[in-house]
C-alpha cells in the first residue's frame, strides 16, 4: 500500500492532537513545550505532505519558516520555564495560579 | 411718596441686619423706630393728601415699577392709597411705631446681637405689612402677605432655641400656608376668569354684574380667598395656630397677632367688597363663621389660666365678629372695629407684657393678684383697654361693637346677633376676670402644684402655661419681689398713648342714632362701592339705606329674596324706625357688658370659691374648654399623625429605602452578581487558559470554514 495523501493528513491529524493533549493535560512545563513542538511537526508533516501532492516545493520553504519559528519560541518558552522554576520551584503548571480571580 | 412707606421700615431691617451686631442696643432701637415714625410721617402726610381731594377721587396710585408683564399678565407693582388703605396704613404704621418703642425697654435683657436681630424682624413685619395694605394688585398683597406670613414665624420662634417656640413658629407657618394655599386659588380663579389681578379693574368689571344666586365661580373665587383669609386671620378651622403664637415675645403678639398681620384678611374682604358683595353664599359662610369663632374662642378664653392665652383666644373672637360684620356686608363696621381693636387689643398685650415683665416671667394668672398697687400705670391702662373690649359705653370698642351688632341685626339674621350678644357677655366675664384675677386681691403663690379645678394636673395638661415671658431663664422664678416695678418711661408712654386711642378712636363712629354723623363710615364708602366712572352716573343718594349707610355693591339685587336678604335692603325687616332700633340695641349690649362686669366681680373678685366651686360641678365641661375642645388634638390625630406614619413608612421605608435605594442598590448586586459568575472563568489554571484559548482557535476557524 503506497501511503496516500490522507495517510500522511491522518498521521498529522493524530500527532496535532497528541500535542494537543499534552498541552491540556500533562503536569511538567517542559513536557508542554514539548507538545508543542510536537503539534508545531505536525503542522510540518502537513505542509510537506501537501507539497508533495501538488508536486511543489512551497510546502518545504514553509517548513522553513516554521521549524525557525519553532526554535525562537522553544527558546524563550525554556526560558519562561527556567524563570518561572527560579521563582516557584516548582514545573506543575497547577501550581501558578497568581492570575486566579 | 407712597413707596417709602413700606421702603423705610425695610431700610431699617437691612441696616440692623447688616450692622446690629457691632453696634450698640441703643443705636438698633433708634434705627428701628426711627423707621417706623418715618413711615408714620410719610402714611400721615399721604392721608392728609388724599383728604384735600374730593369724594369721588379719593384715591392716590403710585407705580413703583413694572414687574410682571408677561402675555396677558400685567401686574406693576403700584401701590394704592385709597380710604381703607388710609385706615390701615395708619394703624400699621402708628401702632407699630408706639410697639418699636415699647420693646426696646421690653427686650433689654437680650444681647445686642439678638437685639438687633429682634428689631430687623419687627421692622421687615411693618415693611411688609405695609406693602400688604398698600398694594394695588392681588400679586402685590400677596407678596406682603406671605411676607407677614414669614416674620411672623421669625418672630414668633425668635427664641428659637426654645422648642416650643420654633415648634409654634412652624405650626403657624405651616397653617398660614394652608390658607394661603386656598389664597393661590382664588387668585388664579380670578386670573382666569377676569384676566387681571388688579384690584380696582376687578371690581369694576364685577360691578355691573349681577349678584350669583348659585354657587358659581365668583362664589368659588370669593370661598377660596376666604380660606386665605381665615388662615391669616385665625379662624375656625385654622385658628389653632395664633394661641401657641403667645410664645414669641409679647410685643410681638402685640403688634402681629392683635393689631396688624391678623387684620389682614379682614382687610383682604374689605378690598374686595365688591367681588365678596357679588358672592352671597359666600358672604353667609364667612358671617357664620366669624360668630361661630367668635363665640367658641370667647368660651375658651374663659378658663385659661395664661394671661397671653386668653388674650390670644380674645383675639380669636374679636376677628370673629370683624368677619361677622364682613359677612352681613357691613365692610365699614368690619373695618372700624379692627381699628379700634387694633387700639385696645394691642394695649391689652403691651400691658401684659409689663405685667409678665415685673414679674420676672410669670404668666400664669393663678400666681398673680394684687398687682394694681404695685403696677399702677400697667393697671389703669390695662383697665381702660379691658372697658373699652367689653363695650362699655363712651369707649372706643362700644362705638365698634354696637355698629356690628346693629347691622347684624338689622340686616335680619337674628340668631347671629345672637351668637354675637352671647359672645359680648362672656366678653366682658372673661376680660375682667383678667383684671381681677392679676390686679386685685393679694398675691397668690401657694398654688404651685395644686392644679386648678377640673384640671387633670402635671405639666403636660392644656392651659398650663409654657412660661415663656422672658429671654433666658424666666422659667417660673419665684423672686417676684426683685422686679417688681412699674412699666419704665419707654413702656409706659405706649401704653399710656393707647389708652388714649382705646377712648377716644371710637368717636369718628358715632352712628345717627345717637346723634354723631358715623364719619368713618362715609369716609370708607368709596372703597366698598365701584368707581363711579365705570358703572356709569349712579347718584350715591340712590345706594343708602335709612340709616344712612351704603349698600357696598355695584347694582341693586333684584329682589330682597334673591340675595339671601343680606344686603342691608332698602327695608329694614320690621323696623320703621331703625334709631329706636339701634338705641334698643345699645341699651342692651350695655346692659350686657354691665352685667358681664357685674358676674366677673362675683366670681373672681370677692367669692373666688364659687368660681372653683362652679369649675368642679361642671368639671368636664371646664376640662373641655381648658383643652380648647381638644381641636389641637383632633387634628393630630386625623391629619398629623397619618401624614407622618404615611410618611415615614410609606414614602421613606416604602418608596425611599424600598424601591429607590433598592433599585440602586440592586444594580449594583446585579453588576457584583454578574461578576462572580463571570470571575469563575479566572481559574489561574495555565492549563484552563491553554483550553480556552485552543478552544477560541476552533471556533473562530469553523465559523470561517463554514460561512
Amino acid at each position: 500500500m503506497i501511503p496516500s495523501l490522507t495517510h500522511y493528513l491522518v498521521l498529522s491529524a493524530i500527532l496535532f492532537a497528541i500535542g494537543t493533549m499534552g498541552v491540556f493535560l500533562r503536569r511538567n512545563l517542559i513536557t508542554i513545550l514539548l507538545s508543542i513542538e510536537i503539534m508545531l511537526n505536525a503542522a510540518n508533516l502537513t505542509f510537506v505532505a501537501f507539497g508533495r501532492t501538488f508536486g511543489t516545493v512551497d510546502g518545504q520553504v514553509i517548513v522553513f519558516f516554521v521549524v525557525t519559528v519553532a526554535a525562537a519560541e522553544a527558546a524563550v518558552g525554556l526560558a519562561l520555564v527556567i524563570a518561572l522554576f527560579r521563582h516557584r520551584k516548582s514545573l506543575d503548571p497547577d501550581a501558578y495560579t497568581a492570575l486566579r480571580g | 411718596m407712597l413707596q417709602y412707606i413700606p421702603l423705610l421700615p425695610f431700610a431699617g431691617y437691612l441696616v440692623n441686619l447688616a450692622f446690629g451686631r457691632r453696634v450698640s442696643k441703643a443705636v438698633s432701637a433708634w434705627v428701628a423706630c426711627l423707621a417706623m415714625a418715618g413711615a408714620f410721617a410719610f402714611s400721615l402726610a399721604a392721608v392728609l393728601a388724599l383728604l384735600q381731594r374730593p369724594l369721588e377721587a379719593r384715591a392716590i396710585e403710585q407705580l413703583v415699577f413694572h414687574w410682571i408683564v408677561s402675555g396677558d399678565l400685567d401686574v406693576p407693582l403700584a401701590f394704592r392709597l385709597d380710604p381703607l388703605s388710609a385706615v390701615m396704613v395708619l394703624v400699621v404704621s402708628g401702632i407699630g411705631f408706639l410697639i418699636h418703642v415699647y420693646s426696646a425697654a421690653y427686650m433689654h435683657e437680650e444681647v445686642p446681637s439678638e437685639y438687633a436681630r429682634y428689631f430687623s424682624y419687627l421692622n421687615l413685619f411693618a415693611s411688609f405689612m405695609l406693602v400688604l395694605v398698600l398694594g394695588s394688585t392681588f400679586l402685590v398683597m400677596f407678596v406682603g402677605w406671605e411676607g407677614v406670613g414669614l416674620c411672623s414665624y421669625l418672630l414668633i420662634g425668635f427664641w428659637y432655641r426654645k422648642k416650643s417656640a420654633s415648634d409654634a413658629g412652624k405650626k403657624a407657618f405651616i397653617v398660614n400656608r394652608i390658607g394661603d394655599y386656598g389664597f393661590l386659588l382664588g387668585m388664579l380663579g380670578l386670573f382666569a376668569a377676569f384676566g387681571t389681578l388688579d384690584f380696582q379693574k376687578i371690581a369694576q368689571v364685577i360691578g355691573p354684574m349681577a349678584p350669583e344666586t348659585v354657587f358659581g365661580p365668583l362664589s368659588l373665587i370669593a370661598l377660596l380667598l376666604f380660606v386665605g383669609a381665615a388662615g391669616k386671620s385665625a379662624q375656625i378651622p385654622l385658628h389653632v395656630w395664633l394661641p401657641d403664637a403667645m410664645e414669641g415675645p409679647t410685643p410681638v403678639s402685640a403688634l402681629i397677632h392683635a393689631a396688624t398681620m391678623v387684620t389682614a384678611g379682614v382687610y383682604m374682604i374689605g378690598r374686595n367688597a365688591v367681588l365678596f358683595g357679588h358672592a352671597p353664599h359666600v358672604l353667609l359662610v364667612v358671617g357664620i363663621i366669624g360668630a361661630a369663632t367668635a363665640l367658641f374662642a370667647a368660651t375658651i378664653g374663659l378658663v385659661q389660666n395664661d394671661i397671653k392665652r386668653v388674650l390670644a383666644y380674645s383675639t380669636v373672637s374679636q376677628l370673629g365678629y370683624m368677619f361677622l360684620a364682613m359677612g352681613v356686608g357691613a365692610y365699614a363696621a368690619g373695618i372700624f372695629h379692627l381699628y379700634t381693636h387694633a387700639f385696645f387689643k394691642a394695649l391689652l398685650f403691651l400691658g401684659a407684657g409689663a405685667v409678665i415683665h415685673a414679674l420676672a416671667g410669670e404668666q400664669d394668672m393663678r400666681r398673680m393678684g394684687g398687682l394694681r398697687r404695685d403696677l399702677p400705670i400697667t393697671f389703669w391702662t390695662f383697665l381702660i383697654a379691658t372697658l373699652a373690649i367689653a363695650g362699655v359705653p363712651g369707649l372706643s370698642g362700644f362705638f365698634s361693637k354696637d355698629e356690628i351688632l346693629y347691622r347684624v341685626w338689622s340686616s335680619g339674621h337674628p340668631w347671629l346677633w345672637l351668637i354675637g350678644t352671647i359672645t359680648s357677655f362672656l366678653t366682658a366675664i372673661y376680660m375682667f376676670r383678667v383684671v381681677f384675677l392679676t390686679f386685685f386681691g393679694s398675691r397668690r403663690e401657694m398654688e404651685m402644684d395644686a392644679p386648678g379645678p377640673g384640671h387633670p394636673g402635671a405639666a403636660a395638661a392644656p392651659g398650663t402655661p409654657p412660661k415663656t415671658g422672658g429671654p433666658q431663664d424666666h422659667m417660673g422664678l419665684q423672686h417676684q419681689g426683685a422686679h417688681l416695678h412699674d412699666a419704665p418711661p419707654l413702656m409706659a408712654i405706649p401704653l399710656l398713648l393707647l389708652a388714649i386711642g382705646a377712648v377716644v378712636a371710637g368717636y369718628v363712629g358715632v352712628p345717627g342714632a345717637l346723634g354723631g354723623a358715623n364719619r368713618i363710615e362715609a369716609f370708607l364708602e368709596p372703597s366698598f362701592t365701584v368707581a363711579r366712572q365705570a358703572e356709569g352716573v349712579r347718584p350715591r343718594s340712590e345706594d343708602r339705606g335709612p340709616t344712612g349707610e351704603a349698600l357696598g355693591l355695584g347694582t341693586r339685587p333684584e329682589g330682597r329674596g334673591a340675595t339671601a336678604g343680606h344686603q342691608a335692603p332698602a327695608g329694614q325687616p320690621g323696623s320703621e324706625d331703625p334709631g329706636s332700633t339701634e338705641l334698643n340695641l345699645m341699651a342692651l349690649a350695655t346692659a350686657i357688658a354691665l352685667a358681664g362686669m357685674a358676674l366677673s366681680a362675683v366670681l373672681f373678685l370677692t367669692r373666688r370659691q364659687a368660681a372653683e366651686a362652679l369649675a368642679r360641678t361642671f368639671a368636664p365641661v371646664h376640662r373641655l374648654l381648658l383643652g380648647k375642645y381638644y381641636v389641637d388634638e383632633a387634628y393630630d390625630a386625623v391629619i398629623v399623625q397619618p401624614l407622618v406614619t404615611g410618611s415615614e413608612r410609606g414614602l421613606w421605608k416604602g418608596v425611599d429605602a424600598g424601591v429607590i435605594d433598592g433599585a440602586v442598590n440592586g444594580v449594583g448586586r446585579l453588576v457584583g452578581g454578574a461578576s462572580g459568575a463571570l470571575r469563575q472563568l479566572q481559574t489561574g489554571s495555565i492549563r484552563a487558559y491553554a483550553a480556552s484559548l485552543f478552544l477560541g482557535v476552533v471556533l473562530v476557524l469553523a465559523y470561517l470554514v463554514w460561512r
